[in-house]
């Protein structure tokens, strides 16, 4: 896995709308983005209606992935390229997610749907329609998500990266600043957990910083190679941008992405808590 | 730099007793400037937040009493202003130049 088999510029995504093959997908926290201009035959994926479970905190589960890729005309052949707001947070997720459930070719366009914004690259508000498929999902790759328990097994003897900003790592912040602070769950870290901000791995445009600047990054913060990762933040979009990094763009080995993060770490009775 | 205007936006729900809220607009040319990146950085200039201002110019960030800076970003210019905050409301306004 390399940066270009991942990885594609703006430039390449607007020389490539609308070639068969391609399925390009706008992922949003706030999807009324989409709503007021997306890339022209993009599809869009809400976080979350589209993909968490309405009732319990998980996923939508296999079948209802498929039904999903089947209705948004998503062939298990096509190369999906994400993109999104927040800096590419939620479509990194995605980019997750789609791996989770063994999707082969997805790529992100770098910098998302900021960098196309401020390049001032055209926007389309046609409705996109795609005729459906039959689309069918791998069994999860549990290989690449972490759950609580290994966390709490984990302390001391994994890298735990806590991507959040140093404001939430300390606890001063209990959600990023966009959102209210007003959270049932306790402030703070996990214990040995290293706080490397998903920030620190891209330009203020929201491109992907350099490989030789990422593995500099990484290395200078304390990173063992020679141990296996997981990655958190609150709710494990951010957490996805560094799995991003670390596992697709740097290579590394045995590399989990922790999506319960915070939300379910900080509020579990009994588990140590460093502030 | 322009006088800051009254800012708006809805506050209902929103406990200013407990909660700090950084708001304001984007400016430029005497105008606001919708769809502008506006981040929120912590005293040691990390990124803490990013939002898109509104059709009117808006933005708004929950943060907690201390020194931030406010950057941003746009295709017409980039802007910055440090904020002192305190819990409750605090008003500002960022213009952007180039």
């Amino acid at each position: 896995m390399s940066r270009n088999d991942v990885l594609v510029t703006a430039d390449w995504a607007q020389e490539h709308l609308g070639q068969p093959g391609l399925v390009f997908v706008e992922v949003d926290e706030d999807t009324s983005a989409y709503d007021g201009g997306h890339l022209e035959g993009a599809v869009k994926l809400d976080w979350k209606k589209d993909l968490q479970d309405p009732l319990r905190r998980d996923f939508v589960d296999k079948s209802g992935f498929e039904k999903l890729l089947s209705e948004r005309g998503i062939g298990n052949d096509d190369t999906v390229i994400l993109y999104g707001g927040n800096n590419n947070w939620f479509a990194a997720y995605a980019y997750w997610y789609f791996k989770l459930y063994g999707h082969q070719d997805v790529k992100l366009i770098d910098g998302g749907r900021k960098k196309w914004e401020l390049d001032g690259r055209p926007l389309s508000k046609d409705p996109v329609e795609r005729p459906a498929t039959q689309y069918v999902a791998q069994d999860p790759d549990l290989s690449i998500r972490a759950f609580r328990d290994e966390v709490v097994a984990s302390i001391g003897s994994k890298n735990i990266i806590d991507v959040r900003s140093p404001d939430e790592f300390s606890g001063k912040i209990l959600a990023p600043a966009h959102l209210p602070q007003e959270m049932a769950q306790k402030g703070g870290h996990v214990p040995t957990a290293k706080n490397i901000p998903w920030s620190k791995a891209a330009n203020e445009d929201g491109t992907f910083k350099s490989d030789e600047q990422l593995e500099k990054l990484y290395a200078e913060q304390g990173f063992d190679d020679g141990k296996a990762t997981i990655a958190y933040c609150r709710i494990g979009e951010r957490s996805s941008h560094t799995w991003f990094v670390l596992r697709e763009l740097l290579g590394k080995t045995d590399v989990k992405n922790y999506d319960g993060s915070w939300v379910e770490y900080g509020s579990l009775v009994g588990v140590p808590i460093e502030k | 730099m322009c006088g800051a205007p009254k800012q708006g936006g809805a506050l209902a729900g929103i406990d200013l007793s407990t909660q700090t809220v950084i708001q304001g607009q984007v400016w430029r040319d005497g105008a606001p400037v919708a769809g502008a990146y506006v981040r929120l950085l912590d005293a040691t200039d990390e990124f803490t937040a990013e939002v898109v201002t509104s059709p009117e110019g808006e933005f708004r960030f929950f943060a907690a009493p201390g020194e931030w800076k406010l950057r941003s970003l746009a295709p017409s210019g980039r802007g910055e202003r440090a904020v002192s905050a305190e819990v409750g409301l605090n008003e500002t306004t960022v213009v952007l130049d180039q």
